[in-house]
């Protein structure tokens, strides 16, 4: 078996893929193998892989033989959100499905096309935009995306345009026949005044193992507006690395929300960079597990400019023997003065087996700024449940109303109704609710 | 209705029930008065079911089935209501909808219909002016950023909801000031009929001018020293608890 952490696999795997021919993917793919040869993916002795074992877990479930599943899925309805109205993006195993694919906004609204195809045929914004985000050198997850991806989705907003209809990506893994790799690559440039929503939803079908990196850049241009939602709901054998960079120019808006309900091990580098002046930014997060899933949420939010204000609020409810991780950087440069920034992290476990490690990381080099951090991790308070039953309730539907009470804060985020109402659907089956 | 007979409880290691015989019938409203630390709030939440109090002995035969046996939520579903001291606050539920979930539950256990959001809320207003509670105030969180007063009033509110056979009610009168008594009060009075019955727990007789009751018990030290008719409250309001206990000691 090829295991992962040798440097000469990476090279051997790479030549075997079909080559990417564009100037801006061939240095970038370069720059990553010569990092990940150099580097190697990290191990848990390294600090951001602490309590997260993702590359001996690859190492031991994955034959890492590069090949392209072309797969029998004839429908993606059964993967879709109800009663959204969305433009519909399908990545099968990685790659872009066209076929399975439906753009219903209007071509002057929004531009979407595979990133293969805008390499052709939008230069002068893959040159201004392409692999100016992502970070290679700090993650090796990210430098091996860099390295094998294949396929991926561009979009595109003009200035002063709000995008109607949200633009759903779904990620689909068929693992039905054999196991599944595969790398995902993502561009999305909003362009000053223009408001888009994106949902990102991953689902994998099949029994086989299935390990999935994608990395995203996401330019958001001054008073432009992003609403971003991620959906984790894979199946139990799903490994995932998500990179996330999300870019903010002056006096513009982003709102995100990542729902993580299941997988083996899903890995989200979430990072923002608050590169402009009167920005607001909520990143909220819930991750709800059982069984043996690790969730890991890492994020940074660099603020680097003055007088914005970003709010991240991620809460947790582990069950079983689950394990969440979250670390959250928040940088605050010298200059960016008048910062407000704050960020929360709750816990709540449900069994003696679950496992939860929290780490708030501050670093502010400027002095006139509010910031605070805070993270908890409790158990279901004992006397509001006792107050509930004395009222009549069962313990399973008091702790239930609990639960919920204490989720539905995070969903702030999320303004379009039908995917407020699935969300709350997923959220309200995890807890078995009949209230 | 209620007969509790030698009742015995701890928590932890420490024993605060020692032998509680009590009988209360239909359509009576008994008070347990008595000092700091006699076990009158323990006796309140051994009724109601909370775990943390282990029975050791005794019993409580409720309506000719043993009370203890049940699980807290069964124990309301059969008809026991606790206002609590301490009414808890709990963040995104809010008062209706824990309101329609505890209601349908209960009627479900009783084998009746559970009531559509219409008709229950046709019951909610009814109710709601009973204890002149404000739909606002029960729209919000359960409690949350309650005042003392309007967190009493919504304990009573949910107790004219649940129409239960036997009421607690602890300490309802702490934290209470005098117009905001007279509005509890009066709400419980209102509920008041010859089927059901209460227990008022209280330190102070203050609230027993609101609630008259027929029989006033004295708790001191996990058991039952005095019982007498209003007129023991009374004596109690004038003469303070350390008489009772200077009998207790020369028994």
């Amino acid at each position: 078996m090829n295991t992962v952490t040798t440097s000469k696999s990476f090279t051997d795997i790479v030549s075997s893929f079909q080559p990417l021919t564009f100037k801006e993917a061939i240095e970038s793919r370069k720059k990553a193998i010569e990092i990940l040869e150099r580097k190697g993916l990290p191990g848990t002795k390294h600090e951001e892989y602490r309590f997260t074992p993702l590359t001996r877990a690859l190492d031991n479930v994955f034959t890492w033989k590069h090949s392209i599943v072309s797969s029998g899925l004839g429908s993606v309805e059964p993967f879709l959100i109800p009663a959204l109205d969305a433009n519909v993006i399908v990545l099968i195993n990685g790659q872009y499905a066209p076929e399975l694919s439906t753009v219903i906004s209007p071509g002057h609204e929004v531009k979407i096309k595979s990133l293969n195809e805008a390499f052709q045929s939008e230069q002068e914004l893959i040159t201004n935009y392409f692999d100016k985000l992502v970070n290679t050198e700090t993650d090796a997850f990210a430098a091996l995306n860099a390295s094998f991806w294949q396929s991926g989705v561009f979009i595109h907003v003009p200035a002063n345009t709000l995008v109607q209809k949200p633009v759903l990506i779904l990620h689909l893994n068929d693992a039905r026949q054999e196991q599944v790799i595969a790398h995902t690559r993502l561009l999305t440039i909003l362009e000053s005044g223009s408001r888009l929503s994106i949902i990102e939803k991953f689902n994998t079908t099949g029994e086989h193992a299935a390990f999935h990196t994608f990395s995203e850049e996401i330019v958001v241009a001054e008073n432009a507006g992003l609403e971003y939602c991620k959906i984790q709901n894979d199946a139990g054998k799903t490994f995932q690395v998500a990179n996330t960079n999300i870019h903010q120019a002056d006096s513009s808006r982003v709102d995100t929300f990542t729902l993580t309900l299941n997988g083996q091990i899903i890995r989200n580098n979430f990072s923002i960079t608050i590169a402009g002046e009167n920005c607001e930014s909520h990143f909220n997060g819930l991750y709800m597990v059982n069984g043996n899933t690790l969730a890991d949420n890492h994020t940074v939010v660099d603020h680097q400019k003055p007088n914005s204000f970003s709010n991240e609020m991620y809460k947790g409810v582990l069950d079983g023997n689950s394990k969440a991780v979250f670390n959250g950087k928040i940088f605050v440069r010298p200059q960016a003065q008048k910062t407000n920034a704050f960020q929360s992290n709750r816990n709540i476990a449900l069994s003696p087996s679950a496992a939860i490690n929290t780490k708030p990381q501050l670093e502010i080099w400027a002095d006139d700024v509010k910031c605070s951090h805070g993270c908890t991790i409790g158990q279901l308070d004992e006397e509001a449940v006792f107050y509930l039953q004395s009222r009549g309730i069962d313990k399973e539907t008091a702790q239930g109303m609990m639960l919920y009470a204490f989720t539905a804060e995070t969903l702030k985020t999320i303004s379009n109704e039908a995917l407020k109402a699935y969300v709350d659907s997923l959220i309200s089956e995890r807890l078995h609710k009949n209230f | 209705m209620l007969s509790i007979k030698n009742l015995q409880a701890k928590i932890g290691d420490n024993q605060i029930l020692n032998g509680i015989n009590l009988e209360v019938k239909p359509g009576e409203v008994h008070a347990i008065m008595g000092p700091n630390g006699s076990g009158k709030s323990t006796l309140a939440s051994v009724l109601a079911g909370r775990e943390e109090f282990e029975v050791t002995a005794g019993e409580a035969i409720y309506n000719d089935k043993d009370l203890l046996a049940f699980s807290p939520e069964d124990r309301a579903r059969e008809g026991v209501f606790l206002a609590f001291q301490y009414p808890v606050e709990i963040p995104g539920v809010s008062t209706i909808n824990f309101m329609k979930t505890a209601v349908n539950q209960i009627r479900k256990y009783r084998g009746q219909e559970t009531l559509d959001a219409v008709s229950f809320l046709g019951v909610m207003k009814e109710k709601m002016k009973l204890v002149e509670i404000d739909q606002s105030l029960l729209n919000r969180s359960l409690n949350e950023g309650f005042s003392g007063g309007e967190k009493k009033r919504n304990e009573i509110f949910q107790m004219a909801m649940l129409e239960p056979k036997l009421s607690i009610l602890d300490e309802t009168d702490s934290g209470l000031d005098i117009d905001a008594l007279k509005v509890v009060a009066t709400g419980v009075n209102k509920l008041r009929n010859s089927n059901n019955a209460t227990i008022v727990v209280t330190h102070y007789q203050r609230l027993l001018e609101y609630i008259v009751p027929d029989f006033v018990h004295v708790l001191y030290k996990g058991k039952i020293v005095k019982s007498g008719g209003k007129e023991l409250a009374l004596e109690l309001e004038a003469k303070g608890y350390d008489w009772i206990k200077d009998e207790v000691a020369v028994a």
